[in-house]
């Protein structure tokens, strides 16, 4: 079964109707890349997949979305849900504390204690998200310390540490330079091994690169969605073409 | 905007296939007469124009690799410009093939032909149009016309059979035509692939317009 189905999703803030009947699967342990022009709906639909729009005031969301077959707007727990969907966001948010207070963070929110326990939560949760070598001897040290690429990974590792079966991540390069950025994209081909990936991208060649499917958003529709090597060598769509050869947008 | 550049390029892109395609086009004509002719002055000519081509070539070539790193094309721009570099190749082999037949001419011109010639101009015709058209569809993204230079390829093949089945009656004829016989079934089999170069060109013509390489049965 797909990690994610969504069915006829819709959703407004208010009047403004932002997703308009959107319906699609992400395959588990695959990338999945979000693209379109901003004020597209795709941010909107990646939050709402760990249920981010719930605190917008005015929101409203109907539609279907199952998490292995589970509505997660009426059949899991929010504190669950979003131990089991995890998100980086574009700029890196560590929390002002230690490095190794910010992986131990949301474990000891989920009750556990034991010292031995947190500290192989934080030796793993750093080691995949490939920054352990760099963190190992300042796990102590104010993770505002790391550079931003560093930091970007550290939010990923924070995000892992709780064991999630989705990583979302909203355009979780755009702060970083050309080489941070490559770690960040090695990272996460690596990490689909073991979880599954949403990702909100502007660089079509990072959605190239990394992503197995491609959607494409435009005016809260979900236009095209496919193979990502179909959608960026053969799009189905005009309007689809037109966004991602620059020709508008 | 980036994308004014771009098309610019683009459309440079594109007069340099012209170019390139008016060069080949030359060469084969003027091949083909030297050929008719015995003429050792242009068939020295068409050496020169393969030269020019080689040129066009590395040019073309420059300016796609250009584009792929700076522009980073997708979708049908990326089939655009690999499509370009792809015909380009092929282009190029039909300027050498075009030489190599101008320097049979130059061996062959001492001696007058033993029987008019009538099925090598004949393929030469139908190759300068297979060029021509293959082009010209990739210019005008024009699908038809590019399978259609893929379907023309039978007349070329069809045209080469004759000249073979002609070639061996000369031979049964006198042996001693044997030798001249041998150099033009070499010119009418450099014809015949330089048929087979135009129909890869118009195959990337159909690439580039539908994403898919329809290979030839």
């Amino acid at each position: 079964m797909d990690k994610f189905i969504l069915r006829n999703v819709e959703l407004w803030y208010n009047d403004f109707k932002a997703l308009k009947d959107v319906s699609m699967d992400v395959e588990r342990n695959s990338i999945t890349a979000f693209i379109g022009p901003s004020g597209c709906g795709k941010s909107t639909l990646l939050k709402s997949l760990n249920r981010m729009n719930d605190l917008i005031e005015g929101c409203k969301i109907m539609g279907d979305f199952l998490l292995d077959g589970e509505n997660i707007y009426e059949d899991i727990d929010v504190n669950m849900l979003r131990k089991r969907v995890g998100m980086v966001f574009q700029k890196p948010n560590p929390f002002p504390m230690s490095i190794y207070d910010n992986i131990a963070f949301g474990p000891r929110t989920h009750g556990i204690r034991s010292k031995y326990k947190l500290d192989e939560i934080v030796e793993k949760a750093l080691r995949d998200a490939a920054i352990w070598d760099e963190a190992k001897d300042r796990l102590k040290k104010s993770a505002l310390s790391l550079s931003g690429g560093q930091q970007q990974r550290l939010c990923i590792a924070r995000a892992l540490s709780v064991s999630p079966d989705v990583l979302l991540m909203d355009e979780p390069t755009s702060a970083l330079d050309p080489i941070s950025t490559s770690k960040i994209e090695d990272l996460v081909m690596e990490l689909k091994k073991q979880y599954t990936v949403v990702i909100v991208t502007h660089n079509m060649q990072q959605a190239t690169r990394i992503s197995d499917r491609t959607g494409f958003f435009l005016l809260g529709e979900l236009v095209e969605f496919g193979d990502s090597e179909q959608v960026f060598s053969m799009p189905r769509d005009k309007r689809c073409e037109d966004y991602i050869t620059g020709r508008f947008g | 905007m980036m994308r004014s550049k771009f098309d610019e390029q683009l459309s440079q892109l594109n007069n340099m296939l012209i170019e390139m395609g008016t060069l080949i086009e030359t060469a084969i004509a003027l091949a083909t007469q030297a050929l008719r002719e015995q003429d050792i002055r242009l068939a020295k000519k068409v050496v020169e124009y393969d030269q020019e081509i080689d040129q066009k070539e590395q040019d073309v070539e420059a300016l796609c690799l250009k584009l792929l790193l700076r522009q980073q094309p997708v979708a049908r721009d990326l089939r655009l410009v690999s499509s370009a570099l792809k015909m380009i190749t092929d282009m190029e082999r039909i300027g050498d093939q075009a030489a190599d037949i101008a320097e049979i001419t130059i061996m062959l011109a001492g001696t007058p032909y033993v029987k008019k010639l009538e099925h090598i101009p004949q393929m030469a015709q139908a190759t300068v149009k297979m060029v021509t058209d293959s082009i010209d569809a990739f210019v005008k993204k024009n699908l038809e016309l590019a399978r259609s230079v893929i379907e023309y390829d039978d007349v070329v093949d069809d045209l080469f059979v004759a000249v073979r089945s002609d070639l061996i009656e000369l031979i049964r004829a006198d042996i001693a035509y044997g030798e001249q016989a041998m150099d033009l079934l070499m010119i009418a089999k450099y014809f015949e692939r330089i048929g087979d170069h135009a129909v890869n060109i118009a195959e990337w013509v159909v690439f580039s317009i539908t994403g898919r390489h329809e290979k030839e049965g």
